[in-house]
């Protein structure tokens, strides 16, 4: 994770927390880098439902696709320089009518194997009217 | 920086409220930031074509910028130890007038033994609720 991505992400979500943008306030609060938002796990998490979605056996159409719900279930937050590993685990599949409700969840774990995050989501998949 | 008192807050308090511009820009801002480019989120033309009433805010951005009245409260992005939303609502960011955004964020719960609140957000555009359970469990302790 580098540091100019979380930057960038901070400033998308318009976080204004020096905690986010400057090194040193960052290092003054006890981090080592520069603190992601809460929501940034989810360019983490975005490469592991790609793959997800992009698996040709899923039989999910990208363009139907809307998203649920999401939640995010912290040890600890995302920090610049951090090597993060997701791990994607299809927790419930459900049938609505027409419509799918997938629900995945991603574990994301740090350099040395320890809990950063857990992201959560549920996508709708829209059947044909 | 000062944390919060949790002896001091009591269930219903509004501890924070901002209201957030959204434009075009924003949206293609937080396409290159986060990855998504699903073109709903930036081309009229294909919003239009699958049936949704104009281009669409990411819900992943009407997420993220929900949570920062909280952070800066709270001091410190690390705080938040939980963050759940449900997507209730579309955002629908006009070319020309973009999207007004407003965010009120008030005292759920408060757990003085585990030193966490759980905040409660309500984020709304157009005079309609956008986010439903919209929950972020922060930790108020001195230290981390």
């Amino acid at each position: 994770m580098g540091r100019e991505k979380v930057r960038e992400f901070s400033r998308a979500v318009f976080a204004q927390s020096p905690l986010n943008h400057d090194p040193e306030a960052a290092v003054a609060a006890g981090y080592a880098d520069v603190v992601a938002p809460p929501t940034f796990a989810v360019v983490v998490q975005e490469h592991a439902l790609a793959e997800l979605l992009a698996l040709p056996d899923t039989g999910i159409d990208f363009s139907r696709v809307v998203h649920g719900d999401q939640r995010f279930s912290f040890t600890r937050p995302i920090v610049a320089g951090d090597l993060l590993t997701a791990t994607l685990t299809v927790t419930s599949v459900k049938t609505l009518g027409a419509h799918s409700m997938v629900t995945a969840e991603s574990r994301i774990v740090d350099a040395s194997g320890d809990h950063v995050v857990t992201a959560i989501s549920t996508l709708v998949v829209r059947g044909d009217e | 920086m000062s944390i919060p008192q949790i002896s001091e807050l009591t269930v219903g308090d509004i501890v924070a409220e901002r209201t957030i511009e959204l434009s075009r820009d924003s949206l293609v801002r937080y396409a290159g930031a986060s990855g998504d480019f699903n073109p709903i989120h930036y081309r009229d033309d294909v919003a239009e074509s699958v049936g949704l009433p104009g281009v669409l805010a990411h819900g992943m951005l009407t997420m993220g910028l929900a949570v920062q009245p909280v952070v800066d409260w709270a001091g410190d992005p690390g705080r938040v130890e939980d963050y759940q939303v449900r997507f209730t609502r579309p955002v629908v960011v006009d070319p020309q007038d973009g999207a007004t955004v407003s965010i009120a964020a008030k005292i759920g719960q408060i757990d003085a033994e585990a030193q966490t609140v759980r905040v409660d957000l309500t984020v709304s555009f157009a005079e309609q609720t956008v986010l439903g359970k919209a929950q972020v469990r922060v930790r108020l302790a001195e230290s981390l």
